[in-house]
């Protein structure tokens, strides 16, 4: 079972809603599939980003794969510490390896995700 | 409705120990083959540190044998088998009658008659097809053994401390590109001093029906020394570390071996003809329409397979493979470029995604391991 607390893009991204700050990364499923992962491209802050829109790259060793936020909103922080230790992608998915901070434009884009137990139906699918 | 083929995916013997080691199946040269099973940093640190553990059981094994078996070869591939001394081996390859890489080999002679052709897994029915009408009207027969022929590799530092115990065989004394027959862990073997990682290492071919056995052991004896089971994923950083070609990337039937870099293999002084001599010859006279360099990318990003290589404003080449360098902790990369473009030192451009990125062409290869 994945977090509870947070919710989830059919591209394996996930978000922390707390007040207007969003909070996103990518789920343990979307890591392990990855592979180890060396280099994270995120946007700076100031950019905005669209719902379900690319926001940046995350490449493994084996292969490039895109970013896709899962709100919209104003990049107020890109996780600086990825450009020094992706490999937190893979060992703390939900943690450490959190990508992006994002002032929520639309709360209401929020029904738009899946919940916790729609994701795992997802990825138990594939 | 359009036409589907079926065309199954072919199974290694070891396909069950892949799976219950909890290995990331693919589809590999008509293979399903592991790709990784606990990570390819892992795996690759332990090759160049300790040493690592591979089934390469999908790639061909063609034996020519006969009293022309030499001159045969000789007549079929750019190298010179008959000037291989028994038990040695060389790097090969078989060229188009334009002179386009068909595949890149390794020869061994394992009698002064008979030889064994190692080919790679997407092109053994190409080459095995080809070899057999090359062979036409010389006294040598081709016996294609791939699917009757495992083979596992072990290579690092520790595996020469790992497998002698295991064989008769004098590792000591079995130099790089040899090979020899005995037993290993009781099972009778071709023991070679050959690999595609940049480390010493072991390729051994046994019977296909023996190659679970052969791969336990190997990983028994291997575990005190941290040996682990390592994938394709790994093997790919491995050997692009090495600077070494993978078919279907740097060599293709468009290009030449000059072009890749590899004209050592191509005999011109040998006394045979040979399939493609004349346009080898002329590449000679006139020099190679590109040439296949080593990158390190200077800025963000790696540089991937197909991406555009730029030198100023004008479009030089391609990325033929790259990654990031789990050695050197870098992106690297190899491409073809024009070749005034190539000189090591010179800064090209990576087309990543939108941004172009500089990229330092270097001498090849990225690693080279201490002796």
């Amino acid at each position: 079972m994945v977090p509870t607390d947070l919710r989830y893009t059919k591209e394996h991204e996930w978000v922390r809603v707390e007040g207007d700050l969003a909070t996103i990364g990518v789920t343990q499923y979307a890591a392990d599939q990855l592979g180890d992962v060396v280099f994270v491209d995120l946007p700076e802050a100031g950019r905005s980003v669209e719902q379900f829109g690319t926001f940046g790259v995350v490449e493994s060793v084996k292969a490039v794969s895109d970013l896709f936020a899962p709100l919209s909103g104003d990049v107020v922080e890109a996780n600086a510490a990825l450009a020094t230790q992706p490999e937190l992608v893979n060992r703390e998915p939900y943690g450490g390896g959190w990508m992006l901070k994002v002032r929520v434009a639309d709360p209401a884009q929020v029904d738009e995700l899946l919940d916790a137990g729609a994701y795992d139906k997802l990825t138990a699918e594939v | 409705m359009t036409e589907t083929r079926d065309q199954a995916v072919a199974l290694t013997p070891l396909v069950e120990t892949h799976r219950s080691l909890g290995a990331r199946l693919i589809e590999f040269g008509g293979w399903l083959m592991p790709v990784q099973y606990t990570g390819i940093l892992e795996e690759h640190r332990a090759v160049r540190e300790r040493a690592g553990l591979f089934d390469l059981s999908h790639m061909g094994e063609l034996f020519v044998e006969g009293p022309d078996a030499g001159p045969a070869l000789a007549a079929a591939l750019v190298s010179d088998p008959p000037s291989l001394a028994v038990g040695r081996a060389h790097y090969s390859m078989i060229c188009t009658p334009t002179g386009g890489i068909l595949d890149d080999l390794i020869v061994y002679r394992l009698a002064p008659e008979r030889f064994l052709v190692v080919a790679n897994a997407a092109n053994a029915h190409v080459v095995s097809d080809e070899l057999a009408e090359r062979l036409r009207g010389f006294g040598a027969v081709l016996d294609d053994r791939s699917l009757a022929t495992a083979l596992l590799a072990i290579q690092g530092p520790e595996s020469g401390a790992v497998l002698q115990p295991l064989t008769g065989i004098d590792l000591a004394a079995l130099r790089y590109y040899a090979i020899a027959e005995g037993s290993v862990a009781g099972i009778q073997a071709l023991v070679a001093r050959t690999g595609y990682t940049g480390e010493d290492g072991f390729e051994i071919f046994v019977e296909w029906g023996r190659a679970a056995e052969l791969w336990a052991s190997l990983l028994d004896a291997g575990r005190k020394r941290g040996v682990i089971p390592c994938g394709l994923g790994a093997r790919d950083t491995l050997r692009l570390e090495a600077g070494m070609p993978l078919y279907g990337n740097e060599l293709d039937t468009e290009t030449n071996p000059f072009e890749a870099g590899l004209g050592r293999t191509v005999k011109l002084d040998k006394p045979a003809d040979f399939v493609g001599r004349a346009a080898l010859e002329k590449v000679v006279r006139d020099g190679p329409a590109k040439r296949l360099v080593g990158l390190v990318v200077r800025g963000r990003g790696i540089a991937r397979h197909g991406y555009p290589v730029v030198a100023d404003d004008r479009r030089t080449g391609v990325v033929t493979s790259g990654t990031h360098s789990p050695t050197l902790n870098m992106p690297i990369a190899m491409a073809y470029v024009a070749p005034g473009d190539g000189e090591p030192g010179t800064i090209l451009g990576v087309e990543i995604r939108q941004s172009r990125v500089a990229a330092e062409v270097v001498a090849l290869p990225f690693y080279r391991r201490p002796r």
